[in-house]
């Protein structure tokens, strides 16, 4: 591991803003220097809190935290700002608050719900800051720093993180667009329209290196300038944010923590293939992130940053958001095409690529949230300094959302290079109650497993193939040795079965086959008949066959990766596979039907509950003495396991 | 009433592309997508209700039948799923005797699999009617649902 030197660091200061950005949003002049300091909180008027409310915010209870927070202050009529940042990617310490206090530096403050908030505030308020709620202080050139209390960017959740994509998240206002203009907002857009030509910004971002970050990985300064060379009289740029992999949720934090860097990063790209028409395609699931986005849109539209003749040049441009209806195959660029043409989210064959002709027909680019999010840096650093960071063949940043069974779950912002096992052990903070790591699944449904023998891979576009696993969109669920690895690829291939679209039969009919051969393995020998035994065994031999097929004819990506989990799965847990089989047995104790349910005499009261739920009379006894389980008779289904009040009921 | 008419004022001599958003718009306002919708919908854009119903059925957002007033998602995502979201469905389909993506007879509750909320830091992740519910486990939902039901029986009996 490169030893971190002083200049990386996990947040580093902001950029000045653009002072073009500044004249356009009326911040230039003496007044306006003195509101800039206020919007990049150098200097306070009167102390300020900060609730972070993103949707895990919410989830944890941050809603009620920022109520209670309003409610104390008026109680004990105390003058101070609240202001709503989004998630700064700690999770698991969800809720958040942070408070700052005029020239001292800003304190962050976790698991703080809505009973904690008046014991914390009258603490802080009397001057006890470190209380053991305390993550950690900010670090803010010109703010006098807190004496012996522990700097945020050392904690081992933020110290190995390089934050680019994520720099604004949970720190500003997800709705000011001055507080966005204050850290350098909108002037790479600036730079872009008035100092490079579109074809400039194209081979910016090819130099750069910065490649796809929503699966695929194809260089996007490529794909910019094929739709740039096009010849059409109207093309348009698509961001994809239906973030339908089921364990990633990187676009929702960036568009709800910092919604301005996406339309930034669209209008750039915008003038750089030549469209003045974008759509922003997102899941309807994250209403928070749509209110957010629109809410910047229409700010960015009522300063002139969007719409006609940004920046007094002559180039348009302006965002639509379309709501996705919740289809996984939706993320593939054609089937995304299709549903905002309003019809089935199918894919189509490729060539002609969208770049030529996507979008009723017309020159499309699509682009994923955190790739369009990169663009503002790649523009605001310049393509070298972008491409200093990283390895060989990937440059940059990934965001990864980290979660599962791991302690500290959240978003995680890593150099490219950045090993697997930093990010489990340090970031993540290692396996909880002392279990031991089994294997890390990365890429969603389309991606694979890292065992530990691998751990210390590179994140990285190639290396990640190299062990038959992908970067993907960027879900990282961390699984311990209670995870069963037949459990989890039968999982996937539940889900891909249902969200395959159902126009190429190896994909529609394979997947549920190689879902009803993971099935077979998994099921109980109770509820086996007659040949069930012969074609559980012919399916498992026929299980890469077939994986073989469906990858070489399916005409997606969906189809194309479908058979990955099972690939992955059967590449380095071979042996849990063979347990399944052979022994019928779970060594993880996850499938139900391969346990065995007995009753503790000890533990047993005999109040005949168990017996009287047992859908199959396979528990006898009689009132106040021990019950017993006829294992004949058993299914499994694990209701005495529920019902029993006791903990009598024994799974082996 | 007339829900539909003012949702379709609103996209004069719209496209096929309007299509998802009307769809979505009617579905906000009713709850669900009911037969006639589909067919006025059609009638509105020019398109066969059959080609409406079969863009309609390839989402999984739209429902064809009436919400419950208690909305029940569980998420079903990869975190969600190692941290044991199967028990919180089975759970939860045992207590309320419901499938997916069905509703109780008293239209109390409805339940519903999604594939993933996005919060996936806090798994096991419940949505009530929007309302998240973190690190849920069997206990909490008993809770949770035996609490509803409570307070609806009350309502009932004070009216």
């Amino acid at each position: 591991m490169p030893p971190r030197t002083e200049t990386a660091r996990c947040w580093e200061a902001p950029p000045a803003p653009s002072p073009h950005v500044l004249s356009l949003l009326g911040l230039s002049g003496e007044d306006g220097a003195r509101t800039l300091e206020l919007l990049r909180r150098q200097r306070l008027q009167r102390p300020a809190i900060f609730v972070g409310t993103g949707t895990c915010g919410l989830g944890a209870g941050a809603g009620k935290t920022l109520s209670a927070v309003r409610k104390h202050l008026q109680a004990r009529a105390i003058e101070a700002d609240v202001v709503e940042v989004g998630c700064i990617g700690l999770c698991s310490d969800e809720p958040l608050v942070d408070v700052q206090f005029p020239g001292r530096q800003r304190l962050s403050y976790r698991g703080v719900t809505e009973d904690k908030v008046p014991a914390l505030l009258d603490g802080v308020w009397a001057g006890q800051v470190k209380g053991p709620s305390l993550v950690g202080q900010f670090s803010s050139p010109g703010l006098e720093p807190w004496p012996k209390l522990p700097r945020l960017e050392d904690h081992p959740f933020f110290a190995p993180q390089t934050r680019w994509v994520l720099a604004n998240c949970g720190i500003i206002d997800p709705a000011s667009l001055e507080e966005y203009a204050s850290r350098g907002g909108y002037g790479a857009l600036h730079h872009s329209l008035t100092s490079l030509t579109p074809e400039a910004v194209c081979d910016a971002v090819e130099r750069s290196g910065l490649r796809g970050r929503g699966g695929g990985g194809f260089p996007s300064g490529k794909k910019w300038h094929i739709a740039r060379q096009q010849e059409a009289t109207q093309k348009y740029l698509i961001c994809n944010a239906d973030e339908g992999d089921p364990g990633a949720f990187m676009d929702r934090a960036v568009i709800e923590g910092d919604p301005h860097r996406l339309v930034e990063g669209m209008a750039i790209a915008g003038y750089a293939i030549g469209a003045s028409q974008g759509y922003v395609y997102i899941r309807a699931e994250y209403p928070l992130a749509i209110r957010r986005l629109a809410a910047a849109i229409e700010q960015a539209r009522g300063v002139g940053l969007l719409g006609k003749g940004i920046f007094g040049t002559s180039f348009d441009f302006d965002i639509r958001l379309k709501q996705g209806a919740g289809a996984f195959v939706c993320g593939e660029e054609t089937a995304l095409i299709n549903s905002i043409e309003g019809r089935r989210g199918m894919p189509r064959p490729r060539p002609p690529y969208p770049a030529e002709r996507g979008a009723f027909g017309k020159p499309t680019v699509i682009n994923n949230v955190e790739t369009l999010a990169n663009v503002p840096v790649v523009i605001g650093r310049g393509a070298d300094a972008f491409a200093a960071v990283g390895t060989e063949g990937s440059k940059g940043t990934k965001v990864f959302a980290l979660s599962g069974k791991v302690s500290r779950t959240g978003l995680a912002e890593v150099a490219m290079g950045t090993t697997v096992r930093q990010i489990v052990f340090e970031v993540g903070g290692g396996i909880p109650d002392g279990k031991a790591y089994k294997a890390v699944q990365i890429g969603g449904p389309s991606g694979g497993c890292i065992p530990a023998s691998h751990l210390d891979i590179q994140v990285d576009y190639e290396s990640l193939k190299s062990v038959g696993a992908m970067m993907g969109s960027g879900g990282l669920v961390v699984m311990d040795e209670g995870t069963c690895m037949v459990d989890v690829a039968k999982f996937f291939m539940d889900f891909i079965q249902r969200e395959s679209c159902g126009k190429c039969i190896p994909c529609r009919e394979g997947t549920r086959r190689m879902l009803e051969v993971l099935e077979a393995i998994t099921r109980g020998r109770r509820s086996e008949k007659d040949a069930d035994a012969l074609e559980r065994f012919q399916g498992v031999m026929a299980l890469n066959e077939l994986a073989d097929v469906i990858k070489d004819t399916s005409l997606c990506g969906l189809g194309q990766s479908a058979p990955n989990p099972v690939l992955s799965t059967l590449r380095w847990f071979r042996d849990e596979y063979e347990a399944h089989v052979y022994d019928r047995r779970c060594p993880a104790g996850v499938c139900a039907q391969l346990l065995t349910y007995t009753i503790d005499e000890e533990a047993c009261r005999g109040c005949t509950l168990c017996m009287r739920k047992c859908p199959t009379g396979a528990i006898m006894g009689a009132a106040k003495s021990p019950h017993y389980v006829i294992q004949d008779k058993c299914i499994a289904c694990g209701t005495c396991l529920t019902v029993c009040r006791t903990h009598a009921v024994l799974v082996s | 009433m007339d829900t539909l008419q003012p949702i379709l004022d609103r996209y004069p001599g719209a496209g096929r592309d309007a299509l998802i958003p009307i769809l979505q718009t009617v579905q906000e306002a009713e709850g669900f997508l009911s037969p006639e919708a589909i067919t006025r919908v059609g009638k509105h854009l020019g398109l066969p209700a059959s080609k409406v119903f079969g863009v309609a059925t390839f989402y999984n957002q739209f429902r064809f039948q009436p919400l419950g007033k208690y909305h029940i998602q569980v998420c079903r995502g990869t975190a969600c799923h190692v941290k044991g979201s199967l028990g919180t469905l089975e759970t939860l389909q045992r207590m309320l005797d419901l499938k997916p993506g069905s509703t109780t007879r008293d239209g109390l509750f409805s339940l519903e699999t999604v594939a993933c909320l996005g919060a996936c830091g806090l798994a096991p992740v419940v949505c009530v009617n929007g309302e998240f519910f973190a690190g849920v486990t069997p206990d909490t939902l008993k809770k949770l649902v035996d609490g509803v039901k409570q307070r609806e029986v009350a309502h009932a009996a004070s009216h």
